[in-house]
């Protein structure tokens, strides 16, 4: 049994009392019982995926509320928080409410929208972060895109004050990455597929983090991939800065070299990093510096990813 | 305070201040007589010189200065975008050649009244600078205030809104500090100035909490084209969270009263039936703006200088 927020890491049973948690002891005596042997396994609680698409609205045809909510809980998730590049846009309220009556009504998860920082994700103007924050909207991000004006930013991130909400950023700058869709390196060189060069994730960590120092916002940085950005995280929270971040298990197992047989599936944002970027990611999950790991689940319909390595869309599934 | 500018509140003492409201209240009574008029400035020239334009507080110190029979020029210069200093100051000379007694400057950039100041030998009195001061306005709240609460010293002052782009924030802020109120201001946080505690206010982002025991609630105007988008995310949002509404003011005392330097956005930063009837005290304002500035005109360019002495010496006394 690991539950560390109980402070629980040995051996112990489960009873289970119409379909609730009733106690969670070592040595429970089983009397009239089901008892289920999992000796040799491990119990934990429910996991919460930080970082998700869920599609709906807009784009059920690659995954719903319902299915995504079922690929969770067969997947040991209890709870996920979604993003809001849906179609529309989750920028507000309508939206945010249609969300979590979807998943009130078809999904056996938890559901916790993420709004869009800026409405319809254009990077221009902040979205009505009180009235969505009422709505049942738990952060603000522009992930799928990222805020490339860094006086918007710095705006939404002041605004997210007045909400206490954090604003998770997908950190890349756009015109870094330009054309490039695997990691820029002799993986990339090899294949003779455009870069995508690990700067761009570093110099909007960088930005964000200081924005976050000026601010005072919450600031939590999205699918860390570099170990430029893990050094960067460790120490804006050194210095005792409102950040946090979080690592997909892609970022941690798989390197650009997955990409050597030009397999879609292996085409996502940020893309997969090298070696040295691998193991600061593992290091920063170890040291905390990474405070979770958030899947970004990002499904997509079979024939949307059976085109060529730069017309595949981004993304790999996760739950 | 004969010959002197007016360009910051903060330049006053307290004693001048109170004078200043004393005469004011004088002046409130002539505006009250049928016939609107006392000989105190007859003869005199004052010149409003308006780069940005106004109808509430050029008319004001038009009717102000024509009560007290002085002969009142209007001077509003066309404004282009570039503003060069050259041309300011060259149009603020040609004036102080006509020799006028007072010239009242208005500009929507922070300093200019100052640098006329400097180039003139007349008294200039500040009609407002960009986001930088707005003395007259705050002394007519201050006068406001202290009619309808009997004193200024010990009350609670609630200033909402753009705090960051307000003039008349600023002089409030100054102002009502001065004569011992305490002053608090609530906006959101893309609207409240950096370090502004530095100004000795506590800021808040809850309306709520700043309204908390206030006796006197001041609102700001918004000014929607310029800013929605970039500092708060709609119109809407705004009027939900930082607009006044009866339900809003419930948080502050029973007995306080509502002010706005207007022209009020309605709908916005205040409702409906708040913008219209007690306890706002807005046309209580606009009246007593005429009869302050009325004061502020008798007050500094009241004395006649005395006879033979070269004009230039004037300033100062």
């Amino acid at each position: 049994m690991l539950d560390p927020s109980a402070g629980r890491d040995g051996p112990a049973d489960v009873l289970i009392e119409f379909g609730r948690i009733a106690a969670v002891e070592a040595g429970l005596e089983a009397g009239d019982a089901e008892a289920i042997d999992v000796s040799g396994q491990w119990v934990t609680p429910a996991f919460v995926d930080l970082h998700v698409h869920l599609r709906e609205p807009g784009h059920e045809y690659k995954e719903d509320i319902a299915s995504g909510g079922r690929s969770a809980v067969a997947g040991g998730f209890g709870t996920m928080a979604c993003m809001a590049n849906t179609e529309p846009v989750n920028d507000d309220p309508s939206v945010t409410d249609f969300i979590l009556d979807r998943a009130r009504q078809d999904s056996p998860a938890r559901v916790h929208p993420i709004a869009a920082a800026t409405k319809g994700l254009a990077g221009k103007v902040m979205t009505e972060m009180v009235s969505l924050v009422e709505a049942g909207a738990v952060a603000f991000s522009d992930d799928g895109k990222t805020i490339m004006d860094t006086g918007v930013a710095r705006r939404v991130m002041e605004y997210s004050r007045m909400v206490d909400a954090p604003v998770i950023v997908h950190a890349e700058d756009r015109t870094l990455v330009g054309a490039g869709v695997v990691n820029e390196g002799a993986v990339a060189t090899r294949l003779g597929l455009p870069g995508n060069p690990g700067l761009a994730e570093a110099v909007h960590v960088s930005r964000d983090i200081q924005l976050a120092e000026l601010t005072g916002a919450h600031v939590h940085i999205a699918h860390v991939s570099t170990a430029a950005a893990v050094g960067m995280v460790r120490a804006a929270r050194e210095r005792g800065l409102h950040v946090t971040a979080e690592v997909t298990p892609h970022h941690l197992t798989l390197t650009d070299e997955a990409t050597l047989g030009f397999d879609t599936n292996t085409k996502m944002a940020p893309p997969l990093r090298g070696r040295s970027d691998l193991e600061a990611c593992r290091a920063g999950l170890a040291d905390g510096t990474l405070d979770a790991v958030a899947t970004d689940h990002a499904p997509h319909a079979m024939h949307e990813k059976d085109v060529d390595f730069r017309e595949a869309p981004n993304g790999i599934i996760g739950l | 305070m004969i010959g002197r500018d007016l360009l910051l509140i903060d330049d006053l003492s307290r004693e001048e201040i109170e004078t200043i409201l004393e005469t004011a209240q004088h002046m409130r009574e002539v505006g009250e007589r049928e016939v609107k008029k006392v000989p105190t400035l007859r003869g005199r020239t004052l010149v409003n010189l308006f780069f940005e334009p106004s109808t509430r507080t050029l008319t004001s110190f038009e009717i102000a200065g024509k009560r007290l029979s002085a002969d009142v020029v209007n001077f509003s210069p066309k404004s282009s975008s570039l503003s060069k200093q050259e041309s300011i100051l060259d149009t603020a000379r040609t004036i102080d050649a006509m020799d006028p007694d007072a010239v009242v400057v208005r500009h929507r950039v922070a300093g200019v009244p100052k640098r006329i100041a400097d180039v003139l030998d007349v008294p200039v009195i500040n009609a407002g600078d960009g986001a930088h001061a707005h003395p007259t306005q705050a002394l007519l709240d201050l006068f406001t205030v202290q009619n309808e609460k009997g004193r200024i010293d010990g009350l609670s002052v609630a200033i909402v809104g753009d705090i960051a782009h307000s003039r008349v924030a600023r002089s409030n802020i100054a102002g009502f500090q001065k004569m011992g109120a305490e002053v608090r201001v609530a906006a959101p946080p893309t609207m409240i100035p950096a370090q502004v505690e530095t100004l000795g206010v506590k800021a808040y982002t809850s309306v709520r909490e700043a309204l908390e025991g206030a006796d006197v609630v001041m609102m700001l105007r918004i000014q929607l084209e310029r800013l929605e988008g970039a500092l708060f995310p709609s119109v809407r949002e705004y009027s939900a969270t930082f607009g006044l509404d009866r339900e809003k003011l419930r948080y502050a005392r029973d007995d306080a009263i509502v002010m706005h330097p207007g022209p009020v956005n309605r709908g916005v930063e205040l409702s409906h039936d708040l913008a219209d009837r007690r306890p706002s005290v807005i046309l209580d304002q606009v009246r007593n703006g005429v009869a302050l500035r009325m004061a502020v005109l008798y007050l500094i360019s009241g004395r006649r200088r005395p006879e033979g002495s070269d004009v230039r010496a004037a300033k100062g006394d």
